[in-house]
């Protein structure tokens, strides 16, 4: 990339093309011209083809400024230096020292000043030996290469989720049996010093910690202590404060904010034994709940009937003979009064009775009365009583 | 051009002590340590490894050397790792796992580090069987349970001791070693997916019949209570209850909805006594 800003600059740069084009005809123009169509459309060419008539591109400043010399172009060579592609100055000196003068200062400008956004922090370091730690707004220090500030964002948090992917990620439990967990690590840097100083590879040393720290914890507990939620807050627990210790011990500069379980889950091929208990439970809470309706009916119907006999009871005790009479009555009344009935003399007439002569009759006439005994039928005086 | 030639040999002679200053100077960053190396042999250590050193006062930064006649190794100072190949161990119980771990460790002896090892990659490769051999020879005395949480335990204390006799010859000191995963071989794990789906059922089955137990007890339970409540209610008059009872048991038996009951009565039954007007 910066190959390329560079050869861009030489070949078509806001100075070199315009002014060339305007005074010393062919040089800038022609170079820029022929140049640059093929940087737009595919990029650096490749060093290696034969140069053509534009000449090729070189990595190196110093090349691409002679390619863009005609005198060296047509001869192959010759001495003197300066920038031939530029026209002269006013006062015909050369363009050299402006253009080294110009880049120094942006180079010190660029190295010197340093501006951190308010999560940043920056480590100052002279020739590689620490100096001090910069922090958020504007800071001043030595232009590169005698210092060189390294910017790091320390206190957004950083997350991992391990495992990568929706791949499955069997653990081992206590009780031998397996889990498939997926969690995530939320971590920042504690200390930026100890986090660029001390580890060959800190975020990666962070996954592994994590993972030796996950494993453990979930060895110590078991199948269903991992599935329940507090069981899972107490891995969480556990392997964030593992996690941390073991940081702490390497120096690793890292704070770990916290342990996330993402997913607990049975092995993908036990699945349908466990969907098995899930129905089983199920089962088990419709049956306790139906048991439960069935209670309170029976308990309802309880209180209801004793209720009703409490006070039908009540008004029995204060007139007991009346209102057994009344009742007996009341019952028979509409007893009979729903039925055909035979009123008859009480001894050996039975056998002859022809009872199916009756039951017919009962089926046309709602209420068919037959009565044989002695008395007349007197019923209104029955009923009235 | 005589401008020029005054240039260009100013130029040189600049040029010439930059370059015998550069050869001299020497920048160690902070996480390196330099070994300098003189015709062959290491003399000094700059930037070496203290634990209570601050940043800044270690040595890093410019330093100087002999030009040509010294030669500079660096050397990593930082904490670097040993990956190993999960390996298979075999617990007391005759039972399997694969075990992955992986040890961290630091140079603290670069001198030593450049007359054995030379590199920090050949120093890493020289660790990993070592850590290979020594992880299985510490818990292949262990018991499966207690393998899965050797990472409680002094195993790894253990390991990292062992492993650390050993990286001393290279100048390294073994910080912490580490069980990063234990997996269950093919045929141990299906054994053990079978067993977890047993114990599933099992489970399944227990819950049903332990969901059937209680309804049972709860439904025992309520007739007892209704029971009782009737009991109480009923018992305060047995006689009265008994014909209580009975009229509504006429009423019910002897409903309009029913079929027609044909009654043969009886000119002596109670109900028509008054019928004879006597």
């Amino acid at each position: 990339m910066a190959r390329r800003a560079l050869a861009m600059a030489g070949g078509r740069g806001p100075w070199g093309g315009s002014k060339g084009s305007g005074s010393s005809g062919e040089d800038g123009g022609d170079a820029g011209g022929a140049d640059t169509p093929p940087d737009d459309t595919r990029g650096p060419r490749n060093p290696w083809l034969p140069p053509g008539e534009t000449g090729r591109r070189s990595a190196s400043i110093e090349d691409i400024f002679r390619a863009r010399d005609p005198r060296k172009r047509a001869g192959g060579g010759g001495g003197g230096g300066g920038f031939p592609g530029l026209p002269p100055r006013a006062n015909g000196k050369s363009w050299l020292p402006l253009a080294i003068g110009a880049t120094a200062l942006v180079w010190l400008a660029l190295s010197s000043f340093h501006m951190l956004g308010p999560k940043e922090e920056g480590i100052v370091t002279t020739f590689g030996r620490y100096s001090h730690t910069i922090g958020q707004g504007v800071s001043m220090t030595f232009p590169w290469p005698i210092q060189t500030v390294d910017v790091e964002d320390v206190t957004s948090i950083k997350r991992d989720t391990i495992p990568d992917g929706e791949a499955e990620k069997l653990m081992l439990t206590g009780d031998q049996n397996l889990v498939d967990l997926s969690y995530l690590v939320r971590w920042n840097i504690k200390n930026l010093r100890d986090y660029r100083f001390r580890l060959a590879d800190p975020e990666q040393t962070v996954r592994e910690v994590a993972e030796a720290a996950m494993r453990s914890a979930v060895a110590e507990v078991t199948l269903d202590e991992a599935f329940s939620g507090a069981g899972r807050a107490e891995i969480q627990d556990v392997t964030r404060q593992r996690m941390q210790r073991v940081l702490d011990y390497y120096r690793a500069g890292v704070l770990v904010q916290g342990v996330e379980i993402k997913k607990a889950d049975p092995p993908a091929s036990t699945k349908a034994a466990f969907e098995q208990v899930t129905a089983a439970q199920q089962d088990a809470d419709r049956a306790r709940s139906d048991a439960n309706a069935y209670a309170s009916k029976v308990l309802a119907a309880a209180e209801g009937s004793a209720s009703q006999f409490d006070n039908v009871y009540e008004q029995y005790k204060l007139a007991p003979e009346v209102t057994r009479r009344r009742m007996y009555y009341d019952t028979m009344e509409r007893v009979l009064a729903n039925n055909p009935k035979v009123v008859m003399e009480a001894n050996g007439v039975t056998p002859f009775l022809p009872l199916q002569e009756l039951r017919k009759q009962a089926a046309p006439d709602s209420l068919p009365t037959v009565v044989t005994a002695t008395p007349q039928p007197a019923q209104p005086q029955g009923s009235g009583q | 051009m005589d401008r020029m030639q005054e240039y260009k040999s100013s130029l040189i002679a600049v040029a010439a002590v930059l370059v015998a200053l550069l050869l001299s100077v020497i920048v160690v960053p902070e996480t390196q340590q330099a070994v300098v190396v003189r015709f062959g042999e290491p003399v000094r250590v700059i930037n070496g490894f203290y634990a209570s050193q601050a940043y800044g006062q270690t040595g890093a930064g410019i330093n100087l050397r002999i030009p040509f006649a010294e030669r500079i190794e660096r050397i990593d100072k930082r904490i670097m790792t040993v990956d190993m190949d999960p390996q298979q161990v075999l617990s007391t119980d005759q039972q399997r796992l694969n075990v992955d771990a992986f040890a961290r460790f630091r140079i603290v002896d670069p001198v030593r580090m450049v007359k054995t090892a030379g590199t920090i990659e050949r120093a890493t490769e020289a660790l990993e069987p070592i850590l290979t051999s020594v992880l299985r020879q510490e818990l292949g005395r262990r018991t499966f349970r207690s393998l899965l949480t050797a990472e409680r335990g002094e195993a790894m204390e253990r390991i990292r001791q062992g492993l650390d006799r050993e990286a001393r010859q290279y100048g390294a000191e073994v910080v912490d070693v580490r069980i990063k995963q234990t997996d269950l071989p093919e045929g141990a794990l299906q054994s053990a997916f079978s067993r977890m789906e047993a114990a599933r059922n099992q489970q399944a089955t227990m819950i049903k019949a332990e969901g059937q137990k209680q309804a049972q007890i709860i439904q025992g339970q309520a007739q007892a209570r209704a029971a009782q409540i009737y009991a109480d209610s009923f018992g305060k008059d047995p006689a009265f209850y008994d014909f209580y009872r009975a009229m509504q048991s006429y009423d019910t038996a002897f409903d309009k909805e029913t079929a027609p009951t044909t009654i043969l009565l009886s000119p002596d039954n109670e109900y028509l006594k008054q019928f004879r007007g006597q």
